[in-house]
């Protein structure tokens, strides 16, 4: 009996059921075909408890919605603070939680100005992207291929096509993709002058985290420039000192005209997201300032939590810690990989953002699954399955790594077990 | 909603910051303390000096930081404690290694050192920088990450000092956040932090209160009781010698060491002798009204003015309501009863010395184990005498664990006029409450791992000699925020026809050189 208090199930058998019944049949249905029957019930700091009372240890953070873990404690009393005074807000009007948050968070960028909200990393786009329109007065967006942005009206339609198509949401015509790491494509892409937009992930990350060649983003911004373009960075993954600095673009020595942040803004436990603009960019703040408008976008109680996350990620201990992290993956991955080059051959890695490739077309779904069954939860890359999101939060401590390491190590077999037979199926 | 005491108090309750980043501190010392294990001993005593330098070179500004901050003290006294408590302390230990594997081929042993981790330093208000000094190099010869939670009367002059010894061990390549202090120090919040399962080991210096909670609080520690030392001048020894020495040592530094003389014993015959050196050394005795004023002055309702603590005797003597000339360097309070019933016989922590005076060496003893009764166990004594049996005697009938003799007990038993360890943590072992019963060094941080081979001679344990030491040294280029990438880093469908290839090579580069370090 699971018995939650406002709803009751017998058996986790149940509960799969009434998801399947009720709720998404498809995505319920994939994990269950995929080996991993996860249902995640008690969590807390960097661990998951699936409904049987399994712990996983969570590397997979949702795109870093769980930066700070699970329930971290400081948010949690936050918002409890936050929640004893305040609620949603109203969005018509100023409010001191929504000044003082876009004050915070504005000044984590020399060059911005402006913070505009939104509730989730689709919106935060969608407000970037029609802002760039109203800017440039030009309607083409140029994105990546394999880039993610979103699902939302305009987010979907730069990203790939499984989920754009099936929804009859791509718009060819207007939004023009490019391949990653190829500067002359992006530069016949803006040449004829007519593009609003380039918005691309500092590293893509559903694209499993390729890195950018050396010069590659700043050839892009300096494009963007040349033909009037703006430059958005997507940092909803590679933002929240992920990259080892608060913003990716800041590691790479960028100025975007605006960047959107989202997931981790929130501490995974209420829904804030931005999109944060140059003082160029804020015209139609200025002309019709309710040209946009978001009931949840901004609510004073996401405000508090996402002033609070930005107070942490600004900690000196924090910032160290990050870096501890980011030095013990590379240095314990790096002889992993060493000692399983057979299956395990590349690492890519910006500070806490790594992506493991192994040998197989699908090959990270094996080890994720490889994984799943040793007590750690990391999920590969939806758009390149080569390739697992290694997504280590940033107040990990030594024990936890350590653990991971240790846990990894113990599913190799299994994971060449796995690849053996889908090599031997295909 | 939240009550709103007045028109500026804050309307909605902000989480401790001061506990939530103290946290943070302490899993940073985590890492640093696992990095700083992989260290060898010639990176470890090359940090060991870099800190005793830079600790030599502020000995003097932090001294008067400290007396400034803290109003207890003695500038010039506190600049030599600090000093001490830099290069002098490396040398003492500078052959006691504690980071090197011991091979023990004819018991088939090796033994092999392991740090404690992070090390929660709680540092007094009486003596904080030399205190803090002197468990960073303890910490630092151990291998040991440390975190000090700094009496807050002395949070500015230890966070200072703190701060200039990171920056020189990281300097000399000590990892980042070996060495860390509370900003914002509190007692609920060394409390939360000496609870915390993080904390492998608590040095718990300070007031009896917090030696209890450190042991109370579920993890290691060691903490030391308070000091309360009876001296004996024996009758034939030279009076005016030995009136010096305690003079010296108790005007040392105001008489902050809690190693310092609380009451001195002689025999009757020899009162007004050791009373002229004693005058002669720059003590004022007290008449019987002086005591009395100063008892009620130092002890009111029976309990230590905490006012008194650190400072000099003429002032004290000013607040007392006594005369005394510009030049008195100690307050000598003559009673005629020791104990409970005579506050003036308790730890006080200023230049005020009890004198108490006996028929003999025997009454010695047993008076002063009447004064350890009450407060001091284990900590220490002292005995001027040239008759080393006497000595022995004295000692085995006292409740301490170390005796000093013919020498100032403040320096002496503190190991800096004696062979004693140097030492700011006294440990005063079963007596006195303590799981120590000597000076606390680096070798309390550290444990061992002991791999025993088969004793039978018929078992082979194989050449334990030439085994290579566990020490990968310090990391390489940090991987924030440098991209790091190998050796495949590109989205597929991009593959080169040398790629295969290259990736082996790489790969078997790879391997080579992680074993090599491994």
């Amino acid at each position: 009996m699971f018995n939650y208090g406002y709803f009751s199930f017998e058996s986790k058998a149940e509960l799969l059921a009434k998801s399947i019944e009720y709720w998404n049949p498809g995505k319920t249905k994939f994990w269950q075909d995929a080996g991993i029957d996860m249902v995640i019930d008690r969590r807390e700091g960097y661990y998951l408890y699936d409904m049987s009372g399994r712990r996983l240890i969570d590397l997979h953070l949702n795109g870093g919605t769980y930066n700070f873990g699970h329930r971290n404690a400081e948010l949690v009393a936050t918002l409890k603070s936050a929640l004893d005074y305040f609620d949603m807000g109203n969005h018509w009007f100023p409010s001191v939680a929504r000044a003082a948050f876009s004050e915070k968070l504005v000044k984590t960028a020399a060059h911005m100005q402006y913070a505009i909200f939104g509730a989730g990393g689709a919106e935060a786009v969608e407000i970037a992207l029609k802002t760039a329109r109203y800017t440039t007065k030009r309607r083409k967006i140029v994105s990546i291929i394999k880039g993610y942005h979103g699902h939302s009206g305009l987010s979907v339609a730069t990203g790939d096509d499984r989920f754009s198509k099936i929804f009859l949401a791509d718009k060819p015509e207007e939004f023009i993709q490019v391949p990653f790491n190829d500067i002359d494509a992006l530069d016949r892409a803006l040449r004829g002058r007519d593009v609003a937009c380039f918005i691309i992930e500092t590293i893509p990350a559903t694209y499993g985290f390729p890195l950018p060649d050396d010069g590659y983003l700043q050839a892009c911004q300096d494009l963007c420039r040349r033909y009037g373009t703006l430059y958005i960075a997507d940092e909803v993954q590679t933002g929240l000192m992920r990259c080892g600095t608060m913003w990716g673009w800041q590691s790479y020595g960028l100025e975007p005209d605006m960047f959107v942040t989202g997931k981790g803004l929130g501490g995974g436990i209420y829904p804030i997201s931005a999109c944060v603009v140059t003082e160029k960019c804020g015209g139609w703040l200025h002309e019709d300032g309710a040209a946009h408008i978001s009931t949840s976008g901004g609510s004073e109680l996401g405000c508090i939590v996402g002033h609070q996350v930005i107070d942490i990620l600004q900690r000196p201990e924090v910032i160290a810690n990050v870096h501890s992290v980011a030095d013990f993956f590379r240095r314990a991955l790096t002889q992993m990989m060493a000692a399983h080059s057979d299956i395990f051959v590349g690492i890519r890695q910006r500070g806490v953002i790594l992506g493991l490739e192994y040998d197989h077309p699908e090959g990270a779904v094996a080890v994720s699954r490889a994984l799943y069954e040793h007590g750690v939860w990391a999920i590969f890359s939806s758009l390149d399955k080569r390739v697992l999101q290694f997504k280590p939060g940033v107040l990990l401590d030594v024990a936890t790594c350590q653990e991971i390491i240790d846990r990894m190590e113990a599913a190799m077999p299994r994971a060449r077990a796995l690849l053996r037979d889908m090599r031997r199926a295909a | 909603m939240p009550m709103q005491l007045h028109q500026d108090a804050p309307r909605l309750q902000v989480p401790d910051r001061a506990e939530e980043t103290a946290k943070m501190k302490i899993d940073r010392a985590t890492w640093a303390g696992q990095a700083f294990a992989r260290y060898d001993r010639a990176a470890v005593m090359r940090i060991a000096r870099a800190v005793a330098e830079a600790g030599h070179a502020a000995a003097t500004q932090f001294a008067e930081a400290a007396v400034a901050e803290t109003g207890m003290g003695v500038v010039a006294d506190k600049v030599l404690k600090n000093q001490l408590s830099a290069h002098p302390l490396v040398d003492f230990y500078e052959n006691l290694d504690l980071v090197s594997p011991k091979v023990d081929a004819e018991r088939r042993m090796i033994e092999l050192p392991r740090p404690a981790g992070v090390v929660l330093a709680l540092t007094p208000a009486t003596n904080p920088v030399s205190t803090l000094y002197y468990k960073t190099i303890l910490a630092i010869l151990s291998r040991n990450a440390i975190l000090f939670s700094p009496h807050p009367m002395a949070r500015r002059c230890c966070n200072a000092a703190a701060a200039r010894l990171a920056a020189a061990a990281e300097a000399a390549g000590a990892p980042s956040g070996l060495i860390q202090c509370i900003e914002e120090p509190s007692v609920p919040l060394v409390q939360a932090l000496m609870g915390s399962a993080k904390v492998q080991v608590i040095l718990a210096t300070g007031g009896g209160p917090m030696v209890r909670a450190a042991y109370s609080s579920g993890n290691p520690a060691i903490g030391v009781g308070p000091g309360n030392a009876p001296v004996y001048v024996d009758p034939g020894t030279d009076q005016t010698v030995a009136a010096r020495r305690i003079i010296d040592s108790k005007a040392f530094d105001n008489s902050v060491l809690c190693t310092n003389e609380s009451v001195l014993i002689s025999q009757e015959r020899d009162r007004s002798r050791l009373e002229r050196a004693l005058r002669a050394g720059g003590a004022h005795i007290c008449s019987e009204a002086d005591v009395a004023k100063l008892r009620d002055w130092l002890f009111p309702g029976g309990h230590l003015n905490t006012a008194a603590v650190g400072k000099s005797a003429v002032w004290i003597a000013g607040q007392a309501g006594l005369r005394v000339v510009g030049t008195t360097r100690v307050l000598v309070a003559p009673v005629a009863l020791v104990g409970i019933d005579e506050p003036l016989t308790r730890e006080k922590l200023c230049p005020v010395l009890g004198w108490a005076l006996v028929s003999s060496a025997a009454h010695a003893a047993s008076m002063a184990q009447m004064i350890l009764r009450m407060t001091g166990a284990g900590h220490s004594a002292a005995i001027h005498t040239d008759d080393p049996q006497l000595a022995l005697d004295f000692a085995s009938a006292l409740s301490v664990y170390r005796v000093v003799v013919n020498a100032p007990c403040s320096q002496g038993a503190a190991g800096f006029a004696t062979h004693l360890a140097p030492s700011f943590m006294i440990g005063t072992g079963y007596f006195g409450r303590s799981s120590v019963g000597e000076n606390i060094g680096p070798q309390h941080l550290v444990h061992w791992t002991r791999l025993a081979w088969n004793s039978d001679p018929s078992v082979r344990p194989g050449d334990l000699d030439g085994l290579r030491a566990p020490f990968a040294g310090p990391e390489a280029a940090p991987a924030v925020p440098l991209p790091f990438s190998a050796p495949a880093s590109r989205p597929v469908g991009e593959g080169g026809v040398d790629r295969d290839l290259l990736r082996e090579l790489i790969l078997q580069e790879l391997r080579d050189l992680t074993r090599g370090k491994s």
